[in-house]
Formats: C-alpha cells, structure tokens, sequence
C-alpha cells in the first residue's frame, strides 16, 4: 500500500499546492469507512402521540410536560377546550446510545407508566435501508376499580403495549414510519371483549425549515379486535426547536396520552371537530460528557 | 508479480530521501471553541487525517465533519443538521503550502515556526485562508501544531437570531498532529 501511494505521488504532477496531498487522503479515507447512521430521522422521541425511532443520547435526562386540551368543539362555553385538560409528566433517560427508559404520569384515567425502547437496526448509507427500534410499555391504573363489587386483584390494573417502529429518512426533510402495534389488556374492559388489541400505525414528518417540521401520524385499529365505540387516533402537528427545547404542538382526537389511552381509547371523531389541541415541551439535561465514555 | 514489486522496490530504492520526506497521521486533533457569554461550545475530532511533503513544502488535512463530538448530544446534532448539513457536506478539507518553507532537519530537535497558505474547505465553500503554526522534531519524529480563528459567515453558515446569542461569530481553532512516516 505504502509503495503504492508513494508511487501515485511520484506519478501525479501537482496542480494546486498539496492537491496530490488531498487525493491521498481521499483514498485513506475511503480504505476504512465507518457506516455513516441516518441522523435525526425525527427531532424527537415522540412523532405526536406515540413514539418515533429516536432515542436519548447516553447520560440525557428529557423532563417532559405533555398537555391537552379539551375538545375544541365544546365552544365558547369551555372555551373551546382550554378550560379542560389532560396531562403526562415524565422523566426520560438515555442509557446507552440506543437504549432509553422512562416513567411518566397521566392524569387519564390516573395512569403511571413504565417503558424501554431499544434501537435495533440502525439506517445507513450503504447499509440499512431503515432503523428499527423496539418498544414495550407497562401501564398501572392507580384509580379506583372499575367494578370494586367483583374480585379484583393488581395485575387487574395492568396493561401493556408492544410495538415494532420501522423508519426511513428518505431525505433531509422528509422521514416516514410504520408502527406495527399490540395493547394487552390484563382484564379486558367488559367480559365478552378480547384482551389485545392489534393496530397499524403510520406517521411522517416534513421539515418546513431547518427547525420546524410538519408531522402527521395514525394509528389504524384491526377492526377484528378494536372495541366498540371507539376510533382511530389521528394526529397532526408540529416540531419547534429552539436550543435545548423542542415544542411539539399538535390536534388529535385522543384524549390519553400513554400507548393504551391513545391506540385503544380514542373515542373523538377528528372530522366532526373533536380536536384536542396539545403539546409537549421537553427539555433535555445532559448528566455526562457523552465524550468522556471509553 | 514478483518482477512488477521489483521493480517497484527498485523504483523507490531509487529516491531513497521520497518516502522520508512525507508524513501522515489518521488521528490528527482539531477542536474549536465557540466564546459567548451565554454559551461555550467545544467540539473535537479526534480523527483527523493529514499529511505532510516536507520536500515540496505541502501540507493537507481531511476531517468527517460527523467525527466532531461535543459536551451535549443535542449540540452535536444541531451542528451536523442545522449549521454544517454534514449529509450533503461530510467532509472539510484544506491543502496548501508552507510560505517560509526553511530546511527542517529531521535528525535534529527543534521547533519551526511555518506559515501556511492555502484552500480551506468547509461547507462546500472553498477559501484561500492562512494560518501560522509551527512545526516540531523531537528524536525524528514530527508533529504540527497551528491556533487560528475562523468567521463562520465565510462559509455560509446561517445562524439564527434566536441562537445568535450562543454562537461566537468567530471561532478559535486548534489543531494538533503528530505524523508518522509515510
């Protein structure tokens, strides 16, 4: 190799100074490329409502305030919504550079949940043709039983959701994901209902500018297992950055906020305005020089 | 085969000053610095390449822009998506020559101080661009060491005005290498 470069400096007559210098280096470049991943595929963790392939970067901290609204149809008596609200409060954690936990609190139906979230299959030019990550949640209901008349038991409380988020940044601005999604209900909402419930979601963002992106997501319920009374969520919105905030305003017609409340719960028919207006704010906090490790 | 690496083993044998004369390190350092008093933000790429004729007096860097690590995840991500859009511009490059090329004597210790000029590339946008630095032997080894600043305006870097207050307008540069023969 060493001869060979040698001779290729010999050989190439210089043009502009150290030229030859640079196409040497081109070539040491290319000799051991690392993958170069797809990066910010979304700028958040959330797309709207549900999770996007993203994780925290290690040793990030996200303290997360999610915020709805009431329906914006219930007019002026309510103002439009704004005097109802539901919320999640959360802590998120980034572990390892693809693997994140976090907890958080919903005022819905007074739920606490649990998840992890674990990067897979990472994009790449010249490799993956999409990220993959894995995600399970756990939800506690902390409210009082439904029927306090039968025998109730913890696990009663319990539910759980599993997804598959399958992603591809197509180009700078334009990113779309596929959401294969499962809910399990430890005790199904009434006795003669299945206790899982199967969805297909899919969701897309466009950048408008380098720190605003338009972002659409729905969540298709198979109507097999969906339960009655209930509809698809929708949502569409968008992502603000500014530093270290990222706002993510949007209108949905779900009204919970965790995986159970919004794939198998929404009961809001988007078309006939039952519009919650929403946001998150998150704001990340880096606990440890991510340099600093090995 | 084997006659055609003869021959070429002949070849070099030939110019037997050619191969002592060029220099090269895969993991160069360049940081920079960015001075405000809302924010300081550093970042580091330890993986720099660079090469050095000391024959003809040229000198050339290559870096991966996406190589820059930072003190926070987000900075990082600001800086490859929103300031450098790395994805259309991996690389920043610069190659040039030494102005005061002298004699440097690889048998013997010493510092020479060197100006150098030449084509800096950052963001697609090439600039003639000069900088001095030095350059040091110490027991045949030999290493570059060059402190400069850069406006980052040059290179058609937008910075927001909501951000403008975190961003210093010019940005301090070092860079340190230590080459091995080529």
């Amino acid at each position: 190799m060493r001869v060979y470069f040698s001779l290729l400096l010999l050989v190439a007559s210089s043009t502009a100074y150290g030229q030859d210098l640079l196409n040497l280096l081109d070539a040491e470049l290319e000799k051991d490329k690392k993958p170069d991943y797809a990066t910010a595929t979304f700028k958040a963790t959330r797309l709207s409502n549900g999770h996007s392939i993203e994780t925290l970067a290690a040793g990030v901290l996200d303290v997360r305030i999610s915020h709805r609204f009431g329906y914006i149809n219930t007019g002026i008596d309510e103002f439009f919504g704004l005097d109802q609200a539901t919320t999640r409060l959360a802590l998120e954690h980034g572990i390892s550079n693809r693997l994140m936990v976090g907890v958080g609190r919903s005022s819905y139906q007074k739920e606490v949940d649990g998840f992890a979230k674990f990067k897979l299959v990472r994009q790449a030019t010249n490799g993956a043709p999409v990220t993959i990550t894995a995600f399970s949640s756990a939800m506690v209901k902390t409210g009082p039983y439904d029927d306090p008349t039968r025998v109730n038991y913890f696990s009663s409380r319990m539910s759980f959701a599993f997804q598959g988020l399958i992603a591809r940044k197509f180009t700078e601005s334009f990113s779309l994901q596929l959401m294969p999604s499962v809910v399990h209900y430890n005790l199904a909402p009434a006795p003669n209902m299945n206790n899982n419930v199967y969805a297909m979601g899919v969701g897309g963002r466009l950048k408008l500018s380098k720190r605003i992106s338009m972002n659409a997501e729905y969540y298709y319920q198979i109507p097999d297992t969906q339960y009655a009374g209930t509809t698809n969520s929708l949502a569409l919105g968008f992502d603000i950055e500014t530093g270290g905030h990222v706002f993510q305003l949007y209108f949905t017609n779900s009204t919970g906020i965790n995986e159970r409340a919004f794939i198998t719960q929404t009961t809001g028919d988007f078309f006939k305005g039952d519009i919650h207006f929403g946001f998150h704010i998150s704001r990340v906090f880096t606990l440890s020089d991510p340099r600093k490790k090995g | 085969m084997k006659t055609l690496s003869g021959l070429l083993f002949l070849l070099l044998a030939a110019f037997p000053s050619f191969s002592q004369d060029v220099f090269m390190t895969r993991n160069g350092k360049i940081s920079f610095f960015s001075r405000t008093p809302m924010e300081n933000i550093d970042g580091v790429n330890n993986e720099v390449l660079s090469v050095i004729d000391l024959k003809k007096g040229e000198i050339a860097f290559a870096v991966l822009v996406k190589g820059f690590h930072f003190e926070k995840a987000l900075m990082e991500e600001h800086f490859n998506e929103n300031y450098m859009e790395s994805t259309k511009f991996p690389k920043a490059t610069f190659n040039g020559k030494f102005v005061n090329a002298g004699t440097i004597d690889l048998k013997k210790d010493g510092t020479y101080p060197v100006q150098v000029e030449g084509d800096l590339t950052i963001h697609g946008i090439t600039k003639k661009t000069s900088a001095t630095g030095e350059l040091i032997v110490q027991q045949g080894k030999l290493s570059s060491k060059s402190a400069f600043k850069l406006t980052i305006k040059d290179f058609n870097i937008a910075v927001p005005s909501v951000v403008s207050e975190k961003i210093a307008e010019v940005i301090d540069v070092t860079v340190e290498c230590s080459y091995q023969p080529k």
